[in-house]
């Protein structure tokens, strides 16, 4: 397993390195210049090409990019053109919100999600069946910022049970910083429970209809030990696959709930890097979310291992 | 035990009671835009204008009359000759952290604004020198008269001119200063540790602050902060804006979309007010077919509706107004001379210009931003007014930042330029021909279309030796008149952006634009 993981961290090198030439490459091509948006409208073209004789980029690319690699692996990320503050600030700044809320949604999702699927799968069916099955197909299509509206509108504005928006950080006490995660936690769960309750279904009755069941039935054992010891631990690699998966719709959930809630995180800081090309900050972005989601993919790797012991690397 | 209870009772309500005055000496509002530049000279977006005036002051400042006054200054004097302008400085003035504030600190900031500005650029090369005599008199030299330099130095709007220690004023102007150099004399202080980009910028007062003794105008006058502390919160959704002020988790938002002023009208809690005001406008590239036809230019003014327009992007009619005046209708220059039969989409008379000039079919490339409310339904209403006056039209939609790059291409269309572009400029900027570089047709410095069009450029010269108001009035009507010879500037109408913001909320003045001193809350 030590050597599985260890060849693991060892291919995310190239990997990162392929995602940073690719970043940086595409950067550069794509219309829009940071110096012009530095300057406004109404400086002149020597204005501009000023701001970008400061900012470098009026050297070639590739001395753009072995500037900024060379930085990298001493671990400066740079700085980012527009602010003048450190990119690694900012994300520092901005990653709390972001990890805050994916770790609300998907601790909701996952709870809500696994047991709803469960059921629909043990009653299948059956009106719960249904139930389940069409909510989630209502999940899966209620647009998010629709969703999120909705809720602020019925949960803050009329009802006045929860904040309309913002986000208070955890050493600012534990209810400010819960209360205002609810609603973006739950506008951002219900597309990720549809989907796992699907396959959790799904999986599920697949697993009933196996011989061990029956058997397990036939010695007796009650529906929960049925379900809990033996269908749900066989059927739990598919689900954890995809939660794994689902993460990565988590991520770009999350651009549009701190947009609707806004709250400070690095969804909003990638879309507002992006809308003014601040190439800096998008590059270090783009190498951490890759970076994440490499990681994720490797703890599902561990995790598959842990719950089929058929499964060994 | 009694006296123990009534102890923790008192203690309590004073705790409620010092929340609830931390609470009213605090302003949460959410300004049109988020501040990603801190620097208001490198910067021309209207949210670092803003930013500039809640740090930093001005040495003269334009009143609510649009006369220039003393601010930082205690006094000016014109020698006889005009060509030496004396400035004395108010006594007691202080920068934030300490440092008074001298004559070296002005001229430095008035190097630095003429290197960048367009005001202040037609400035320089009348500028002979600068002279400090003390520590608060300094002299301006001219190598001739010039007869804006008081409107040039009172600045407010787009690159206003305003007083930065001399430390900071010597960064290149090309390089925008960073957080830790935001240090002004100004009523607010700029807190650079609690800022955060996308999440808040926050400012208190200035308790050294030493406001004029008159009543504030326009940007001069006492500039009074009434709250202790203002908190500019980035929600870049409007509906969330809208919901967060209703539900008084915000105090004010600058700019409500007019599809959801219903829902704060309704509200007796808050107050609905127009916060800034400007004109819309367009531009055609002279450079390349067809715009490079004065006589097909001609047409595409006959052809464009103003009111069309402006019904189309504001709708509601108490938010806009037809105005075919370049200068903003209502101030000291507005004339709508030569604008007769212009701008009032007739399109009959557009296709027989159209004829007369030999409009060869070439498209007219409109790039235009998608992302932008108050200028994304621009695009499609142009286009459909020049389709029918017979002009071949494509749009061509993209994200603001795309746009910028795409009009500094010198190119052909085929090559990735463009013809006809809109946008907007506040009331602030649009009251004389010399403020907008839109206004440049010096043939070898113009761009963004690149007019050039020498008895233009020789009336805004004429337009900088003016020197009494009816000299302007009828330099700036030639102006106007010759705009509509040759298709500089095409005005497309004027627009109010009204804001809201809670009842508590009171402004003392007549705010110019959204400023924080004056306004109280209760």
């Amino acid at each position: 397993m030590l050597s599985f993981i260890l060849r693991r961290v060892l291919a995310v090198i190239p990997v990162l390195l392929i995602v940073a030439v690719l970043v940086f490459g595409l950067l550069r091509m794509v219309p829009g210049d940071p110096a012009a948006v530095i300057a406004g409208d109404a400086a002149t073209n020597e204005q501009v090409r000023d701001i970008r004789e400061r900012l470098g980029l009026e050297k070639p690319i590739p001395v753009q990019f072995a500037i900024w690699l060379g930085r990298l692996v001493q671990g400066d990320l740079g700085q980012s053109f527009f602010f003048k503050k450190p990119v690694a600030d900012l994300i520092a700044q901005r990653l709390e919100p972001t990890l805050a809320l994916g770790a609300c949604a998907l601790v909701l999702a996952v709870s809500v999600a696994v047991p709803l699927g469960v059921l629909a799968a043990f009653k299948q069916g059956s009106w719960v069946d249904r139930l389940v099955m069409g909510l989630s197909v209502m999940g899966f299509s209620l647009p998010l910022f629709v969703l999120g509206y909705l809720l602020v509108y019925v949960f803050a504005v009329e009802l006045e049970w929860l904040p309309v928006q913002g986000y208070a950080r955890i050493a600012d006490g534990f209810w400010p910083f819960i209360e205002r995660l609810i609603l973006p936690s739950v506008a951002l769960s219900v597309g990720y429970i549809a989907l796992i309750a699907r396959i959790t279904r799904t999986s599920v009755l697949e697993v009933l209809n196996e011989d061990y069941i029956r058997t397990a039935r036939a010695k007796g054992l009650t529906d929960r030990e049925v379900l809990v010891g033996h269908a749900l631990r066989n059927a739990a690699v598919p689900i954890l696959t995809i939660i794994g998966i689902g993460l990565a719709v988590l991520i770009g959930g999350a651009v549009v709930t701190e947009s609707v809630f806004a709250i400070p995180g690095l969804g909003r800081l990638t879309v507002e890097a992006v809308l003014s090309r601040d190439f800096p900050v998008i590059q270090a972005l783009i190498l951490l979310f890759s970076c994440g989601y490499l990681l994720v993919n490797l703890l599902i790797d561990i995790g598959y291992a842990f719950l089929d012991p058929r499964i060994r690397y | 035990m009694q006296a123990r209870f009534t102890r923790v009772m008192a203690a309590l309500a004073l705790a409620s009671g010092l929340s609830g005055l931390v609470q009213a000496q605090t302003l949460k509002v959410v300004m049109h835009s988020d501040i990603k530049v801190l620097d208001p000279l490198v910067s021309t977006q209207y949210i670092v204008r803003n930013h500039g005036h809640m740090v930093w002051d001005q040495l003269v400042a334009f009143d609510e009359k649009n006369e220039v006054r003393p601010q930082m200054a205690s006094k000016w004097t014109v020698s006889a000759d005009k060509l030496v302008y004396t400035f004395v400085l108010r006594d007691g003035l202080e920068w934030h952290d300490g440092a008074p504030v001298t004559a070296d600190d002005c001229i430095a900031s008035i190097k630095r604004f003429v290197q960048r500005d367009p005001s202040g650029l037609r400035l320089a090369p009348s500028i002979a020198g600068f002279e400090a005599v003390d520590a608060k008199t300094f002299r301006l030299k001219l190598k001739e008269p010039y007869a804006l330099v008081l409107e040039t130095l009172a600045k407010p709007s787009l690159s206003p001119m305003l007083i930065m220690p001399k430390r900071v004023a010597e960064t290149p102007a090309s390089e925008p200063i960073g957080p830790e150099k935001v240090i002004g004399s100004g009523p607010f202080i700029f807190k650079a540790d609690e800022w955060k980009p996308g999440e808040k910028v926050v400012y208190v007062r200035n308790p050294k602050y030493k406001p004029r003794a008159e009543p504030p105008s326009g940007f001069a006058g006492g500039k009074v902060a009434m709250v202790e502390r203002i908190e500019w919160l980035a929600i870049p959704d409007a509906q969330t804006a809208v919901s967060a002020l209703t539900r008084g988790e915000v105090d004010m938002v600058e700019v409500v979309p007019t599809d959801l002023l219903p829902l704060v009208e309704k509200d007796k809690a808050i107050t609905v007010l127009p916060f800034s005001s400007g004109q819309y406008f367009g531009r055609m590239n002279w450079a390349f077919p067809p715009f490079d036809n004065v006589k097909v230019r001609q047409a595409a003014m006959v052809a464009l509706n103003q009111e069309q327009i402006l019904k189309g992007v504001i709708g509601d009619p108490r938010y806009y107004k037809v105005c075919k005046s370049m200068y903003f209708c209502g101030s000291q220059l507005a004339t709508d001379a030569g604008s007769a039969g212009f701008f009032q989409g007739d399109a009959k008379r557009a296709q027989q210009m159209l004829k007369d000039a030999g409009y060869d079919g070439t498209p007219v490339v409109i790039p235009y931003p998608t992302d932008l409310p108050t200028l994304a339904p621009l695009g499609p209403l142009a286009k459909q007014q020049l389709e029918r006056a017979g002009f071949k039209v494509q749009l061509a939609p993209m994200d603001w930042q795309s746009v910028g790059p795409r009009l500094r291409k010198k190119e052909k269309v085929a090559d990735g330029g463009w013809g006809f572009f809109m946008s907007f400029y506040d009331a602030r900027d649009a009251l004389d021909p010399i403020g907008r570089t839109v206004l440049n047709t010096n043939c070898k410095t113009s761009f963004l279309g690149w007019p050039c069009d020498d008895k233009f450029e020789f009336l805004r010269n004429a337009y900088t030796r003016a020197d009494t108001i009816e000299a302007k009035r009828d330099i700036a009507r030639q102006v106007q008149e010759r705009n509509t010879e040759v298709g500089v500037f095409v005005p497309l109408g004027e627009a109010r952006f009204v804001g809201a913001m809670n009842r508590k909320l009171e402004y003392t003045f007549k705010a110019p634009i959204t400023v924080f001193w004056g306004l109280k809350k209760s």
